[in-house]
C-alpha cells in the first residue's frame, strides 16, 4: 500500500507541479512582471524598476530577473509578497490568495536544483 | 488589532459571526497576519500610537453583500472604511482615519460591466484595476483608450474617489472630473444610483451625467457618505496617431511665456499634458559647481542659472507635448505650436520624441516611451523610490505634499522659493526636496501640482518624524499663501481641511451638517476629508 502511494505521489507530482507552475507563471506575468520583468522603464531607465533594483542590490552576483533565479524559496517568494519590501507594498490575500501565491512560489523556484535522490528514497 | 470603538468584546465577536455568515468565511479577515496587510505601508506614523489600524477586514462580492456589511455594521454602531484596490500609497494607502475601523476591501467586486467604444465609456466594479481595463479593451480590440495614472495596479474608480489624476487629454485626466453616475450604498444601507442611473427604464448612465436636480456624486469622493459600488467613466476614442515633441527654454525666466503659450494650446484643445521638466534637477546631483549654484540664496534671481545654461548648452526647462489625432492634423497643430513658442521665446528649442501611429504591436507598446502619455497602464514609476545605481539606500515610500499652484510661470517661481526656503528652514534636506528645478505638474487641469515627496521608513521612527512635522509645516506655509492641498492621507486630513478657512470654515461645517443627518453613527468612514459625525467632533 505504501509503495503504490509513493508510486502514485511520484507518478503525478511532477504534472501537479507543472500545473502550479504554469497558474504561477500566470500569476507573476499579472502582478508581478510590470516591476520584476525584462523590458525597458520609462524614459531614461533600461530596465523596470524591481529588476532596477536587484541588479543594483546583487550587483550581478545573482540574476536580477526574478524568473532566472535558481534560489527562491517558496518560503521566500511568500515572505517578500506579503510583507513588500522598499517601495514594494505588500498584497492581500483579495489580490493573490494563499493558494496563487503557493503557485507562484511553485513558478519561481522550479528552475532550483532538485534535492538529491537519496533524500526521497529516507522519506519513503 | 483594536477594536472598533466603544464595542464590547462580546459584541464584537457577535458583530463578527453575522459578518461571516453575511460574506462567507473565506472572506473576512480576523487574524493579525492578515489585517496587518492593511496597514498604510507607506505610514509616516509606522508602529506608532497615531498610526490607524484596522480591527479587521471584510471583502464582500457584491452590492448586496456590501449592502448586509452596511446594515451589520450600522446595527452595532461599527465604523467602516471602503477602499477599491487600497493602493493610495503616498496618499494613506489602505488606512483609515479611525482606528478600530473594519477596512471593507472591494477588491474581490471587479466584474466590468460594460464598454462602449462607439459612445465611450465604461462601467466598472471597485475592484476593475487600469492593468483589469486595460487588458479587457486589448483583449476584444475595442476602438477605445483609458487614462491612466503612474501605477496601473490602482482602481479606476479608488482613484477617482481621492480626485486621482492621469496623463492624457484635460478632460479625461481628472480621473473625477470624467466618472459618470455612481451606484452607491448609503449609511443605512439603501442603494441610490446618480445621474441617469437614478431612472430605472434610462440607459444612458454613462453618457449624460447630471440627470435631474443637484449633483450630488461629488458628496462621495474624499468623504464618508456611501460606499461605491458601480461607476461609469468617460473614455477617449482611440487617435490615430501620437506626436511627443519637446520645447527647450534656455534662460529661468523663460517659464513665464511658456506657461503662457501652453496654456492657449491647452485649453483650446489643441494639446494634451503639458509634461514640465528642468534637466537642471538631474544634473545638479552630477555637478557640484550646478548644486552649489541651486543652493545659493542668491539662485531666485536667476542670473547664475542662465549663465550655467548657456556655458554647457544646458536648457532650464523643457516642456513636452502630447498631440493626438490624425497624422496630418496633429503635423499642423505641431507647426502652430513651434510658431507660437519661438515667438514668446527667443531662443528656444525644439526636438521630436516619438511618433506613433495605432494600434500598436505588443512590441511597439513595450518600446513607447513613455507609457502613461498613451493610456497603457505599467509600474514604471516605481522606479522614483526604488533601490537603484545611484539610489543604492532606498526609503521604504514616500508621503506626498501636493499643493495647488496658479498655471503661470511667476506663481511656480514664486511657490518655489517659498517652499525651498521653508524646507530648509525647516532642515528638511534630500534629493526631492524643494529647489530652483521643481517643476510643476499639470495631471489636474487647469492648476498646477507643486508637489513633493517626503522620505518614510519602516525601521526608522526619526525619517517619520522628521517627514511628518515636515508636512505639518509645508500645509501650513502653504495655506498661509493660499497654496491649498488637493488630497493627502488621513493623517493630515483634518489638518488640510481646516485650511479651507473661508468664513469660519463654512465647508467643514456644512459637511458636518450632512454628515450628522445621513450617517449621525459615523458608520461610512468618519473623518474622511476632514471632518467627523457630532458624537466624534473633537469640540462634542
Ligand atoms: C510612485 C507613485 C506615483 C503615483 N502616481 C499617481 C498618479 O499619477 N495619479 C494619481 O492619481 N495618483 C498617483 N499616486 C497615488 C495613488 O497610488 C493612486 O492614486 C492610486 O490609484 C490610489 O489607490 P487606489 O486606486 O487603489 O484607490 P483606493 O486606495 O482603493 O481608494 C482611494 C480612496 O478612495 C476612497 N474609496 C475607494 N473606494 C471607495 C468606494 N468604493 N466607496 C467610497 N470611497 C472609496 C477611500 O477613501 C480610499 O482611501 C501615486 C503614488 C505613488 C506611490
Amino acid at each position: 500500500m505504501r509503495w503504490l502511494l509513493l508510486a502514485a505521489i511520484l507518478w503525478t507530482s511532477p504534472a501537479m507541479a507543472t500545473d502550479a507552475a504554469s497558474q504561477g507563471q500566470a500569476i507573476f506575468a499579472r502582478n508581478c512582471a510590470p516591476c520584476h520583468g525584462p523590458g525597458i522603464g520609462n524614459p531614461g531607465a533600461s530596465q523596470k524598476p524591481g529588476t532596477a533594483a536587484l541588479a543594483a542590490k546583487y550587483g550581478g552576483i545573482l540574476p536580477a530577473l526574478l524568473e532566472e533565479r535558481r534560489d527562491l524559496t517558496p518560503e521566500l517568494v511568500a515572505f517578500f509578497v506579503r510583507n513588500g519590501a522598499t517601495v514594494m507594498a505588500p498584497y492581500r490575500k483579495t489580490e493573490i490568495s494563499d493558494a496563487e501565491l503557493a503557485a507562484l512560489g511553485t513558478y519561481l523556484s522550479r528552475n532550483n536544483p532538485k534535492p538529491s535522490g537519496r533524500k526521497i528514497r529516507k522519506t519513503s | 488589532m483594536p477594536l472598533p470603538p466603544h464595542l464590547s468584546p462580546q459584541l464584537w465577536q457577535e458583530a463578527l459571526t453575522q459578518l461571516r455568515a453575511a460574506v462567507g468565511p473565506d472572506a473576512l479577515f480576523t487574524a493579525d497576519d492578515d489585517v496587518t496587510l492593511y496597514r498604510d505601508a507607506y505610514s509616516p506614523v509606522w508602529g506608532e500610537a497615531e498610526e490607524r489600524q484596522a480591527s479587521a477586514a471584510i471583502a464582500p462580492n457584491s452590492t448586496e453583500q456590501v449592502q448586509a456589511v452596511v446594515r451589520i455594521a450600522n446595527h452595532f454602531g461599527i465604523p467602516l472604511f471602503p477602499i477599491a484596490t487600497g493602493r493610495n500609497l503616498g496618499y494613506g494607502g489602505s488606512a483609515s482615519n479611525l482606528s478600530g475601523s473594519v477596512i471593507v476591501d472591494l477588491k474581490r467586486m471587479n466584474r466590468i460591466i460594460e464598454v462602449d467604444d462607439k459612445r465611450h465609456f465604461a462601467i466598472v466594479e471597485p475592484g476593475v484595476s487600469y492593468f483589469d481595463l486595460y487588458r479587457y479593451i486589448q483583449e476584444r480590440g475595442l476602438d477605445v483608450w483609458i487614462d491612466v495614472p503612474d501605477p496601473g495596479w490602482g482602481s479606476v474608480m479608488g482613484n477617482a474617489l481621492d480626485h486621482g489624476v492621469g496623463h492624457t487629454w484635460s478632460s479625461y485626466r481628472d480621473h473625477f472630473g470624467s466618472h459618470c453616475g455612481l451606484e452607491v450604498v448609503l449609511p443605512d444601507g439603501e442603494v441610490m444610483r446618480t445621474g441617469m442611473g437614478a431612472m430605472t427604464s434610462a440607459k444612458t448612465s454613462g453618457d449624460f451625467r447630471y440627470g435631474f436636480g443637484p449633483y450630488v456624486d461629488g458628496l462621495f469622493a474624499q468623504a464618508g457618505f456611501g460606499i461605491v459600488t458601480r461607476m461609469g467613466i468617460h473614455l477617449m476614442p482611440r487617435p490615430e496617431c501620437f506626436l511627443h515633441r519637446r520645447v527647450l527654454a534656455y534662460r529661468r525666466q523663460d517659464i513665464v511665456p511658456l506657461v503662457e503659450v501652453a496654456n492657449k494650446l491647452e485649453d483650446a484643445g489643441l494639446i494634451g499634458m503639458p509634461l514640465y521638466e528642468s534637466p537642471m534637477f538631474g544634473a545638479q546631483f552630477a555637478d557640484k559647481a550646478l548644486r552649489d549654484i541651486a543652493t545659493a540664496p542668491d539662485v531666485w534671481n536667476g542670473n547664475a542659472i542662465d549663465r550655467y545654461a548657456a556655458e554647457k548648452a544646458m536648457p532650464v526647462w523643457q516642456l513636452g507635448l502630447s498631440f493626438y489625432g490624425p497624422a496630418e492634423v496633429v503635423e499642423a497643430i505641431w507647426r502652430h505650436a513651434q510658431a507660437q513658442f519661438a515667438k514668446a521665446i527667443p531662443g528656444a528649442r525644439f526636438e521630436t520624441i516619438e511618433t506613433l501611429h495605432f494600434p500598436l504591436s505588443p512590441q511597439a507598446e513595450e518600446a513607447a516611451l513613455h507609457k502613461v502619455l498613451i493610456g497603457v497602464p505599467n509600474l514604471n514609476i516605481f522606479a522614483i523610490g526604488a533601490r537603484s545605481a545611484t539610489n543604492p539606500e532606498p526609503a521604504d515610500g514616500h508621503l506626498l505634499f501636493s499643493p495647488m499652484v496658479a498655471r503661470s510661470g511667476e506663481e511656480v517661481m514664486k511657490a518655489q522659493r517659498l517652499f525651498t526656503e521653508g524646507m530648509r528652514e525647516m532642515g528638511a534636506d534630500f534629493p526631492m526636496a524643494y529647489g530652483p528645478f521643481t517643476a510643476p505638474f499639470t495631471w489636474m487641469p487647469r492648476i498646477f501640482a507643486l508637489t513633493a515627496g517626503l522620505p518614510v521608513s519602516r525601521s526608522d521612527p526619526k525619517v517619520n518624524q522628521r517627514s511628518r512635522e515636515t508636512m505639518r509645516r509645508l500645509i501650513e506655509l502653504g495655506a498661509r499663501h493660499g497654496y491649498g492641498e488637493y488630497r493627502t492621507p488621513p493623517l493630515f486630513q483634518d489638518q488640510v481641511m481646516a485650511t479651507y478657512d473661508f468664513n469660519g470654515n463654512a465647508l467643514r461645517r456644512f459637511c458636518e451638517t450632512l454628515k450628522d443627518a445621513v450617517d449621525p453613527k459615523g458608520i461610512i468612514a468618519p473623518g474622511r476629508g476632514g471632518f467627523w459625525p457630532r458624537a466624534m467632533r473633537k469640540e462634542a
